[in-house]
């Protein structure tokens, strides 16, 4: 028996058809799986466990996809819950699911899996040589890791597996592989190991394996040989160009896709086109590995940073920018010396060129005259007081800085008041390592009860 | 090597997209789409590895190239100079350093071999 599995859209919170979704639950899909966040946003998100996107939105959609679930009578599942997955983005989620099984007058079993990690246990781990740096990981020592304000750990087909396995209508997962919800059922069912997950891998960002990305929902077939991708809204299609192409996206190999227990290879794989707007796909390998491991993601908070924006409009300026800038630059780094003191180490002051290189850095190298520049100060240092004393301090000098010392002061343009923006905590990512597990749940929770009433 | 200017062209003129993104928090993954057999022939022949990595200023040899004909695609990805999002980051999603690759300029198909400058 095959298994099948309905993806509404890439992530949730980015919308959907909801005319294919509903169609999608008729049809009576095993699983719904929608993936809930990822690293993509950035360090921010997992330093502060909380969701990218807003609680209104999300509790839209997810009320659209409760109703989807008992249309399916299938389970379904979010992974990544509150884009981080956090501990505290999983609970944000469950709150939002009681409250729309209340609502609905629904009485709803919820499963949840925890991923969050504690530094201590981790660190611990980091000395007992458990952690296996990934591709392009970061140098780790115990401090990076105790320093982390979040750690999750990423559940794979194992973990979810679990979690579906308690019978559960909803399975909010906290951090989880994008590929784990979709690919966990169809494993315990028996499928081809390959075609499961190489399956995951092209649904996971929904109808973006499409020719139209934005209508969201796709529908997964798996069996044991191979598997089939449909899309959902009308006028949707799936080619085989659309289905290969999107193992490129966002994987730096676009054959070979690492998870907890092993390896997609999907170099072999063949696509061919059933009709219009399905494609079937057989050839993916799983090997699996030696040992068992699961990837980690920390982020620390590492300074607080204050913005100041000026606008420089004058010609003569704007043609003599970069050594108007490394003027000022010095001249600051002097005041701010003398007046507050030095930077700590990772703290600093940066003048940012927008419209010259504030995107590519060193890297750009075209040498345009632009109409304008931005003059984008970020002040970055151990609290927000002392790095909104040091934009207050640059102020005048941002605004007033002149190109040569016997020239009439120039006045920029500052585009709001106050000029000076407090951004927060700065969070940067710690860890791109895979942590070794004796057991599959050692390093997640699993808690399951009833939410709602009815 | 020389080029003459007429037997160069940009890489963004000749594919049909040229696109990247974040592969997780310290990768960066680019991937340049063409229209025609010819194109994708052209700058496959055209852009080694070692190219890439100049234009990125990282170590020869850090740059992974990926040829996939069936799609007349070819990808390279690398180690992001600096984590996604921390302090010194300039380009949070990755996305717009695709346009280093973009200005790329890839020598004529025959060239330049056959054209010495």
């Amino acid at each position: 028996m095959p298994t099948r599995v309905l993806v509404p859209s890439g992530v949730l919170g980015l919308g959907f058809d909801q005319h294919a979704l509903m169609a999608g639950a008729r049809s009576r899909p095993d699983l719904i799986c929608i993936d809930g966040g990822s690293t993509d946003s950035g360090p921010y998100y997992l330093g502060a466990g909380v969701s990218k996107y807003s609680r209104a939105s999300t509790m839209a959609e997810w009320k659209l996809l409760l109703e989807a679930q008992r249309i399916a009578g299938a389970p379904l599942v979010v992974g990544s819950a509150g884009t981080c997955g956090s501990d505290s983005a999983v609970d944000w989620m469950l709150g939002i699911t009681e409250e729309l099984a209340a609502q609905a007058g629904r009485r709803i079993k919820v499963a949840v899996l925890k991923c969050s990690q504690d530094p201590a246990r981790i660190a611990r781990k980091f000395q007992r040589n458990r952690l296996r740096p990934l591709d392009y990981a970061p140098c780790l020592d115990e401090a990076a890791i105790l320093g982390c304000a979040n750690i999750v750990a990423l559940a794979g087909a194992e973990q979810l597996g679990a979690a579906i396995s308690t019978g559960a209508d909803v399975v909010i997962a906290g951090r989880a592989t994008d590929t784990a919800g979709i690919a966990a059922l169809p494993l315990m069912r028996g499928e081809h190991a390959g075609a499961a997950w190489h399956a995951a891998k092209i649904a996971e960002c929904g109808a973006l394996c499409s020719t139209k990305p934005l209508s969201g929902v796709v529908s997964v077939e798996i069996d044991g040989d191979g598997f089939v991708v449909e899309p959902l809204a009308d006028g949707a299609r799936c080619t085989p160009r659309t289905v290969s192409a999107h193992m490129l996206y966002e994987n730096s190999d676009p054959f070979r896709l690492r998870e907890p227990g092993g390896l997609l290879d999907a170099s072999q794989a063949g696509y061919a086109a059933l009709d219009e707007r399905r494609v079937r796909v057989e050839g993916s390998e799983w090997i699996p590995s030696g040992e068992y491991a699961v990837k980690l993601e920390g982020a620390a908070a590492t300074g607080f940073q204050t913005t100041l924006l000026a606008v420089v409009r004058n010609r003569r300026y704007v043609s003599r920018i970069r050594e108007w800038a490394g003027k000022l630059e010095k001249f600051l780094a002097k005041e701010i010396e003398s007046r507050i003191g030095p930077f700590k180490a990772g703290c600093g002051l940066e003048l940012r060129l927008i419209g010259v290189d504030s995107a590519l850095g060193d890297l750009e190298d075209s040498e345009a005259v632009p109409a304008e520049v931005g003059v984008l100060a970020i002040a970055t240092t151990g609290t927000q007081a002392a790095a909104s004393e040091i934009a207050r301090l640059i102020n005048p000098f941002l605004l007033h800085f002149p190109l040569e010392d016997d020239e009439p002061l120039p006045t920029f343009a500052f585009p709001y008041s106050p000029a000076e923006t407090e951004r927060g905590a700065l969070y940067e990512f710690r860890l791109n390592h895979a942590m070794v597990l004796d057991d599959p749940m050692d390093a997640f929770r699993l808690e399951v009860s009833e939410v709602g009433t009815g | 090597m020389r080029f003459r200017r007429s037997e160069l062209a940009r890489l963004g003129d000749i594919a049909e997209l040229v696109r990247s993104k974040n592969a997780g928090p310290f990768a960066i993954t680019i991937d340049a789409f063409f229209g025609t057999r010819e194109a994708y022939e052209r700058v496959r022949r055209g852009l080694p590895a070692e190219a890439v990595a100049a234009a990125f200023k990282v170590r020869p040899g850090s740059v992974r190239r990926f040829e996939l004909p069936d799609l007349m695609v070819l990808k390279f990805s690398l180690g992001r100079a600096v984590p996604q999002g921390g302090r010194l980051d300039r380009d949070m999603h990755g996305a717009q350093h695709a346009e280093v690759l973009a200005e790329l300029e890839i020598p004529s198909a025959n060239g330049p071999q056959n054209q010495p400058s």
